[in-house]
């Protein structure tokens, strides 16, 4: 099944069999490189470009790249590594999978670029331990580029150096935190890094770094491609370019959607088909499985882009849109939520370690008919006491899905603790669910 | 310097000190777990989470950096709802066994759950169950009461220098456990005891014997190396329970080794010899005291009478006081017999020819500071534990370390530049490397300098480049070394050396009171290994047994032979009862007062901590009371400070040598195919009390060393 419906820019005019180096130079690739390279570019120049494109990190936390990139101390003597963060182990997101698996050359043209602009001579791609066929499709691609010059000693013969390495993790969701990647990518236990001292000053084996998104790299030849400037103007202030959305859940046509940062979630909904079986539209979680829940009515009000998805309340996140029609439950559904960062807390810190299993295994008592009516408050007190004192950002991950859930949906949480058993018929649940309606 | 503010009071830190350091000097405390200053910082317990001023969230004081101009509150209703929180979170899976766990009383969640926990609970789920841990015959685990604070994982890898824990597996299931199918082997293993907080290790000697708000607690110093280790001895009804380090930073820290912390079980040993006894007949009686220092007393005389000149010799084991030894060079004077401590050197003739008292030859907290260190024939880990520990933190400040010696042990050290050399290959090659750096080589070195170097020319000049690159340069002499037969040649050329490189030489001497017994000049010509295995007519004996012998058998076999053998001892081992016909029994440094002088020539002094078993008495005034009854006027010392006073009159620390030996006699010449291996050094068969550690005894260390052969295989090598 493929998941690839649209793309505008990096998903452009790609597929299973038009990922390689010729297919890459064949739509432009690596044209901005040799531009860059031949014509002399200053650091400076290429990082002011990326800041006046307004593109920010597509990994999650939506931090202007441009900006990020100027923090480099290019000037430090030694190694300075690039990082790309293809970890992408967030329910719901998986359009990182596709970029590498259809333009994984726009990635490594990327951190060339990044490189030179940041004075790093090396780089990692960190790739998902789960979609093992993608990571070696990118160690193929990597070959393909070395054997161009693109890659290597004195790239294109302008004097730069460059190397690159793919490097896989197990499937750990905390390895994507960028700090736990180091940790991994050093060959230790992915945990994460307490921040001061960031990466920018104490990377990879104690050196600068800088850590990107998987888009976020893949983003940069087309915005220099087309200037700063007009890739702003393709999305709006503040929010530059075109971004790719991982539509999931209960729409007709499930798939990334490579669309302009603005359009309103009502259109990308369409492009989608719409919602399943023309249900009603129940709750949308906008930016992956960490993002806060958005009421439908909310949601649809909404366009798709960092600043209008805050608004709602909640975060443009990956991109992994979410859609939940009315036949869910939405205890069953935060469960499973849950459960996950439940499972995947590194254990490091004591807040997420003890707290995850906590508010899993009461959500669990709720959705099994055990729930008390002082739960709520339990769950809503014990997730802001999570919140914010934390290592890294998992703590708050797990907590706000908790948070949302109960806040829009607080009746049919009380409904659980008083009849012990769900709003939501079990007909109709079933109803909604893939396997009755396809069995 | 940085300047901010907690909780309204102003304080300057350095530039990249902590809002944890800040607190600290201001003598405010911040509730914390994970936190430890000798320790990195982990910041995952989140117990010290604080308000800072401008800050979204509460942030960890131990992992915060202090700014100019910050403020902080510690105690503000956002840092306590903080602190609070995460309180709730460290109580919802931990057991709450305070009853019948080890650490209660001593146990920083319980004190810091008084303060911030709820009484109620919140947490209606089952609890999470750790499985227990072997981690070895030292340290007891309760896993379960884990709190995961990293403590003791981060101990064994920056402070023991290998890593034996880990953090495994993830989330809720994380679990602190050893290798598979390994256990914890560091020889400072008993500090992760300290540094958890809570009760998940515990002490396996002391599990369950006794609560520790029952134990009365006394200072005390460390007689089982030279480092001078202050200690807290805990004991109940007069029996020592249980040993702590008491902080001291300029010595121990706050660390204690293995050694030191465990090896106070022997004091409770079955064969504690309580009243004298006196061989007739080849059968051994109780009898009183005064019959029996007239006994010995008497046998004494006669062979002193007997056989001539020489027919006597009165030996200690180092670690005996400086008041035992003071009045044992007394007692020896009055019998015309030859006293010395030095029960494992093989060579007297370095310590003569040098005239100087061996010793570190600076301080302790020199050797950090130090940025070029040497070892020469040394096995740091086992003679002095917490030595390792001072160079660990040398290396991590950038130090160059060098070790020559035969022993393939890896000293856990990281950067250590080892170079496995046998005694004569060592001989021959500090020949070369002297000649090298053009030192005139005495007569002596003529047949070694004519053996090919096991060093090329480029090894030297590298060696010379790393030393005369640092700024503190020592070279240190390590026991091996220094109990070798040509332990005088070694230290001679090392001396030449460390001239021509600007360096300072530093003696690593066995025994707690080993700088001590020289400066009292417990000396002899020979050393007490030599007069041992010389088969002399008499012996007196303080606080030793064969064992503790550089040759154990030969020891024992000249005891057998010798008319009579005296012996001032704390038990009455099977070889002791063999090897000897009268007993005095005398207290153990736990039941009198003494003084031991370190190696860095620290005198430190300590009383009693339990009263003396049964007839037990006080080595010194046994040792009086013979003297005595020898020359018939009666001692004048009615206790031990007057003895150490005597003993050590003012300006005694001019006696410290501050060069090695510069002239040898006599100094034959030398061939490479006589000069023996150097022997080994043992973690825990080093003295009387250590041997009778049953849990020392059941390490693997102590397993291997039993089974071992002394010296070594590569004598052939
Ligand atoms: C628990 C957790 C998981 C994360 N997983 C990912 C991930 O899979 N991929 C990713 O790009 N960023 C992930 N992030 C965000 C990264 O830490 C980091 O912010 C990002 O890689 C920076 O790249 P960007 O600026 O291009 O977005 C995660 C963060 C957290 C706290
Ligand atoms: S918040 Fe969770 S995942 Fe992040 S460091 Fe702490 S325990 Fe690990
Ligand atoms: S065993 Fe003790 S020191 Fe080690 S992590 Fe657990 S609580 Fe901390
Ligand atoms: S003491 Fe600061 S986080 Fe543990």
């Amino acid at each position: 099944m493929s998941t690839l419906k649209l793309g505008q820019m990096i998903l452009k005019d790609c597929d299973e069999s038009r990922w390689r180096l010729a297919d890459y130079e064949a739509r432009g690739g690596y044209q901005v490189l040799r531009r860059i390279l031949t014509e002399n570019w200053s650091q400076e120049r290429v990082i002011e470009e990326v800041k006046t494109s307004a593109l920010r990190g597509r990994g999650g936390a939506g931090f202007p790249t441009g900006l990020k990139w100027s923090f480099m101390p290019r000037q430090f003597p030694g190694e300075k590594y690039v990082v790309c963060n293809s970890d992408e182990g967030e329910p719901g997101t998986f359009k990182d999978r596709d970029i590498l698996r259809y333009n994984p050359h726009s990635v490594i043209e990327g951190m060339i670029i990044a490189g030179y602009a940041m004075g790093a001579s090396c780089g990692y791609n960190y790739i998902h331990g789960e979609i093992f066929e993608v990571y070696e499709r990118f160690e193929e691609a990597l070959e393909e580029a070395r054997r161009a010059g693109y890659l290597g000693e004195n790239i294109l013969g302008s004097g730069f150096h460059f190397e690159l390495y793919a490097h896989h993790g197990y499937g750990a969701y905390i390895c994507g935190e960028e700090t736990a990647l180091l940790e991994s990518i050093e060959g230790k236990k992915g945990q994460p890094r307490f921040k001061p001292p960031f990466p920018a000053s104490y990377g990879l084996y104690g050196k600068p770094t800088t850590i990107n998104n998987t888009e976020t790299f893949a983003s940069v030849p087309f915005l220099l491609a087309m200037g700063g400037e007009q890739f702003l103007h393709l999305g709006k202030p503040n929010n530059g370019g075109m971004k790719i959305f991982s539509v999931s859940g209960h729409v007709n046509r499930p798939g990334n959607y490579e669309i302009p940062m603005g359009t309103p979630f009502s259109e990308l909904l369409e492009l989608a088909g719409g919602v399943r079986g023309g249900r009603k539209l129940k709750a949308v979680i906008p930016g992956g499985s960490s993002a806060p829940v958005v009421p439908g009515d909310v949601m649809m009000e909404c366009t798709m882009d960092y600043d209008s998805i805050a608004q709602a309340g909640s975060m443009l996140g990956s991109g992994a849109v979410i859609v939940m029609d009315e036949t869910t439950c939405m205890v069953k559904a935060l469960e499973r939520l849950s459960y996950f960062y439940y499972e995947e807390s590194c254990g490091q810190c004591t807040p997420c370690r003890e707290g995850t299993g906590w508010l899993y295994r009461i959500v669990h008592r709720i959705e099994h008919g055990q729930g008390r009516v002082e739960d709520l408050e339990l769950l809503e007190s014990a997730t802001s006491n999570i919140m914010g004192r934390t290592i890294c950002a998992l703590g708050d991950a797990a907590s706000m899905p908790v948070q949302s859930f109960i806040k829009h949906f607080r009746d049919e949480f009380l409904y659980h603790i008083e009849h012990k058993r769900c709003l939501v018929p079990p007909e109709v649940q079933w109803a909604g669910s893939d396997i009755y309606v396809e069995a | 310097m940085l300047t901010l503010e907690i909780d309204g009071k102003p304080v300057e830190v350095e530039d990249g000190a902590t809002v944890m350091d800040a607190a600290n000097k201001l003598g405010i405390y911040i509730p914390h777990f994970c936190y430890h200053k000798k320790l990195s910082i982990a910041a995952n317990c989140r117990m010290c989470l604080v308000e800072v001023e401008r800050a979204p969230k509460p942030l960890p004081a131990c992992a915060t950096p202090a700014t100019n101009g910050m403020k902080v509150r510690t105690h503000s209703r956002k840092a306590i709802t903080a602190q609070k929180g995460v309180m709730e979170f460290l109580l919802i899976n931990h057991p709450l066994d305070c009853p019948i766990c080890d650490q209660g009383g001593e146990c920083q969640l319980q004190d810091l759950a008084v303060g911030y926990g709820q009484s109620a609970h919140r947490f209606a789920e089952a609890k999470r169950v750790v499985a227990d841990k072997d981690l070895g015959p030292l340290i007891d685990t309760f896993m379960t009461r884990c709190i995961n604070c990293t403590r003791c994982v981060r101990f064994l890898a920056e402070i023991g220098g290998f890593q034996e824990l880990g953090q495994a597996f993830r989330g809720e299931h994380a679990e602190i456990l050893p290798f598979l199918g390994q256990t914890v082997h560091s020889e400072i293993s008993g500090n992760v005891i300290d540094l958890c907080p809570v009760g998940a290790l515990t002490s396996k000697p002391f599990l369950y014997r006794a609560r520790t708000w029952e134990l009365t607690r006394r200072r005390s110093i460390s007689p089982h190396d030279a480092w001078g280790s202050n200690l807290i001895v805990q004991s109940k009804h007069d029996t020592v329970k249980r040993v702590l380090p008491l902080e001291f930073e300029a010595i121990n820290e706050c660390w204690l080794s293995d050694r030191d912390r465990f090896a106070y079980e022997g004091l409770n040993a079955s064969d504690r010899l309580t009243r004298p006894m006196v061989k007739t007949d080849g059968r051994w009686v109780e009898v009183a005291w005064q019959t029996a220092l007239e006994v010995a007393a008497n046998r004494l005389a006669s062979v002193a009478e007997e056989n001539g000149d020489d027919a006597l010799a009165f030996l200690a084991h180092p670690m005996s006081t400086v008041e035992e030894l003071y009045l044992l060079k007394a007692l020896g004077a009055a019998f015309g017999a030859a006293v010395d401590t030095r029960i494992r050197q093989r060579d007297a003739r370095a310590d003569l020819a040098r005239g100087k008292v061996a010793w570190l030859n600076g301080s302790i907290t020199e050797i950090v500071e130090s940025d070029g260190h040497w070892f020469l024939g040394a096995d740091v880990r086992r003679e002095l534990p917490l030595m390792a520990v001072r160079l660990r933190a040398a290396a991590k400040a950038g130090a160059r370390i060098v070790r020559w010696d035969d022993s393939d042990d890896d000293w856990r050290i990281p950067g250590v530049d080892p170079h496995k050399l046998t005694a004569p290959a060592m001989l021959v090659a500090l020949v070369h490397f002297a000649k090298h750096l053009g030192v005139t080589l005495p007569d002596w070195a003529v047949g070694l300098v004519q053996q090919p170097s096991p060093l090329s020319a480029a090894e030297f000049d590298a060696l010379s480049a790393a030393l005369r690159g640092a700024q503190k340069r020592r070279i240190w002499l390590g026991r091996p070394l220094r109990a070798h037969p040509n332990a005088a040649e070694f230290e001679w050329l090392a001396e030449a050396i460390a001239g021509a490189l600007g360096a300072k030489l530093g003696w690593l001497v066995d025994g707690a009171n080993a700088v001590g017994a020289a400066v009292v000049g417990a000396q002899a010509t020979q050393t007490a290994h030599q007069l041992a295995s010389a088969g002399k007519a008499g012996y007196l004996l303080v606080n030793l047994e064969p064992e503790d012998f550089a040759a154990p058998d030969a020891v024992a076999d000249s005891f057998a032979r010798a008319r009579t053998v005296v012996a001032l001892t704390p038990y009455a081992s099977e070889s002791l009862k063999a090897a000897a016909d009268v007993l005095l029994p005398i207290a153990p440094f736990t039941e009198t007062s003494g003084t031991l002088v370190n190696i860095e020539g620290r005198l430190q002094s300590f009383t009693a901590v339990v009263r003396p078993r049964e007839m037990t008495r006080p080595g010194w005034k046994v040792l009086a009371a013979l003297t005595a009854m020898r020359t018939g006027r009666s001692v004048a010392y009615t206790a031990s400070d007057a003895v150490r006073d005597a003993a050590l009159p003012q300006g005694w620390r001019t006696q410290l040598a501050q060069h090695g030996l510069t002239a040898i006699a006599p100094a034959p010449t030398l061939h490479a195919s006589a000069i023996p291996a150097f022997d080994r050094v043992t973690l825990y068969q080093g003295d009387m009390i250590v041997r009778r550690s049953a849990s020392l005894q059941a390490t693997d260390d102590a397993k291997a060393e039993r089974g071992a052969t002394i010296p070594s295989e590569e004598a052939a090598a």
